[in-house]
């Protein structure tokens, strides 16, 4: 070949890892300016013209009001980065992010990260990539654990003055990892009176679940054990040696899908919100039920907006029943090919359960039961703190 | 689901009787008193059965935890820092006790050194608020993972022995 020409192409090709590097460091820079207002206009530059055309088709009234929701999200891993991502592209008006992980490549296997972001905070790597999706998405990050009490008051005044008005935020969504992180989200929403969504993803990879709390109308995260979506493995042969959670991109993807779905269902006013919805990736099943609040609830504010709950008129939607779909009959002008729907459900799987009694919908059972209190008898060894001072029994302990 | 040795040693700590958590301000106090109770009783069952294996204590509010742990394997000893946080949960839910020198040496661990409890642990810690505390925590979830753990890493030579400890606690 012609040497010029050699060095011709080498050129060219430099050049092109040249840019490839330059974007790979400029990621942050936005591509495009912000944009004022959605517009519906069809045309390739628009970002939202495919969003905007909702509207036209009548499933929601108002799209472009998502600029005024601030939806929270605790827990950005495998499922709260892909949420993030989600109401990012949606055009979201505010996110404010929780975690206190860092990026790593043991990550590898789920969606959103990349492996240059490795040692990065993950609220930080998530904020850059997603700054560079949609400049007009506010960022909020908060890089701390919400479980530790200075970190939760921080988080509650967070929740409940972050919006974009200053104001509570419109929506709380929970992608954590753990039942503490959890329980701390319930009890801070039943404080503050905010609707939340918890989400979940077993630690076998193969089930997760969705489930929508309103303080005082559903049952909150506190009011039940766990519940966790039969997997039709038998738990006792599940093998835990030496591993501690699978994780697949699939079920994570599919629980962070029907989670934003479900949250722009709520936010825009369109469609039903499911209450819980579970899925079971063996079987392809995914039961749905709505679980009403425990008049016994260990939380103090779990009660007290049960009782403000009572106190309301009630709803239209729930004088319906539960608000389950009502089963209207589908009839089509004609049927050529003779097509009909078969209920495929295994009628044995529905009497299976034996927590159907217990307002549970089949296949969905609680982690663990938790027995009715028993007064301790006098003999038992309980401890008995009277007439001992804290600093006396520290000095005590230090000195064994 | 538990062994009768944990069983057994369970049933000598005392139970503690205030449901409160770092953030019940008075109450809280109460619990702490009971924390430490239980605590010194369960440090002083295993001393007197020659299996002292922890120390603990806590900043003054209690709130955050911290000592060390040790574990004989082949008449040598193995010491690991402890710490946990009590989450603004506590009771309801246990405390996540992490051994952060260990991150990263084994697979029965989430990120920040928090050891990875079995199934039994939950459940168990569920159906006793409040009346499981620290003490217990150690027992039913510590204890049973380093007699499980430490032996394997040993032999994986993810841990080794190290000559700082003061005085043998083999006899």
């Amino acid at each position: 070949m012609d040497p010029t020409k050699e060095l011709e192409l080498k050129l060219k090709e430099l050049k092109i890892q040249l840019e490839l590097e330059r974007q790979k460091h400029e990621s942050a820079r936005p591509i495009r300016e912000k944009i004022a207002q959605m517009s519906s206009e069809v045309v390739d530059s628009n970002p939202y013209s495919r969003l905007m055309a909702l509207k036209r088709m009548g499933i929601v009234d108002n799209y472009e009001k998502i600029r005024d929701f601030t939806v929270a999200i605790v827990g950005v891993g495998g499922v709260g980065s892909v949420t993030a991502e989600m109401l990012t592209r949606c055009g979201i008006g505010k996110l404010i992010l929780f975690d206190y992980d860092t990026v790593e490549l043991a990550n590898m296997n789920r969606l959103f990260f990349q492996p240059h972001h490795k040692g990065l905070s993950k609220v930080e790597a998530a904020a850059k990539t997603l700054s560079s999706i949609n400049p007009d998405v506010t960022l909020e990050t908060n890089n701390y654990n919400i479980t530790t009490l200075d970190n939760f008051h921080d988080f509650m005044s967070r929740i409940s003055h972050g919006s974009l008005t200053s104001g509570p935020v419109d929506l709380v969504l929970s992608c954590v990892d753990n039942f503490e992180a959890r329980m701390a989200i319930n009890s801070a929403c039943n404080e503050l009176n905010l609707s939340w969504f918890e989400s979940g993803v077993s630690e076998n990879a193969v089930s997760g679940h969705i489930q929508f709390i309103v303080p005082g109308e559903t049952a909150c995260f506190a009011c039940a054990p766990p519940l966790i979506v039969a997997s039709s493995i038998d738990e006792r042969t599940l093998k835990k040696d030496g591993v501690c959670a699978a994780s697949l991109p699939t079920t994570m993807g599919i629980v962070a899908g029907f989670l934003v779905q479900n949250a722009l269902k709520y936010l825009l006013e369109f469609g039903q919100v499911s209450y819980y919805l579970g899925y079971s990736a063996l079987t392809d099943f995914f039961p749905t039920m709505r679980l009403r609040p425990n008049a016994s609830c260990d939380d103090s504010f779990c009660q007290q907006r049960q009782a403000e709950a009572r106190a309301r008129p009630p709803k239209e939607q729930e004088s319906v029943g539960d608000s389950k779909m009502e089963d209207k009959e589908v009839t089509h002008e004609d049927n050529e090919w003779g097509i009909c729907l078969v209920d495929e459900t295994d009628p044995r799987k529905l009497h299976a359960d034996e927590d159907l009694g217990r307002g549970l919908v089949a296949g969905v059972k609680a982690a663990y039961t938790i027995p009715a209190p028993v007064v301790p008898d006098a003999e038992s060894n309980e401890v008995d703190a009277s007439g001992v001072s804290l600093d006396d029994l520290m000095a005590q302990m230090k000195a064994i | 689901m538990v062994d009768e040795a944990t069983k057994k040693t369970l049933s000598s700590i005392p139970l503690l009787k205030t449901k409160a958590g770092p953030r019940d301000k008075d109450l809280w106090v109460q619990r702490l008193k009971e924390e430490y109770q239980a605590l010194i009783q369960y440090v002083k069952n295993n001393k007197g059965a020659d299996n002292d294996w922890f120390r603990l204590e806590s900043n003054k509010e209690g709130t955050r935890w911290f000592g060390k742990c040790w574990y004989i394997h082949n008449l040598l000893k193995y010491e690991f820092d402890v710490e946990f946080d009590i989450p603004v949960t506590y009771p309801t839910t246990a405390p996540e006790i992490a051994l952060p020198e260990l991150d990263g040496k084994t697979a029965k661990m989430y990120r920040g050194g928090k050891i990875c409890l079995t199934d039994h642990f939950k459940p168990l810690w569920a159906r006793n608020v409040p009346k499981f505390g620290i003490a217990h925590a150690m027992a039913l979830g510590l204890g049973p993972w380093l007699a499980v753990e430490i032996p394997d890493m040993i032999d994986k030579g993810v841990v080794s022995h190290k000559e700082k400890t003061e005085g043998d606690y083999a006899t």
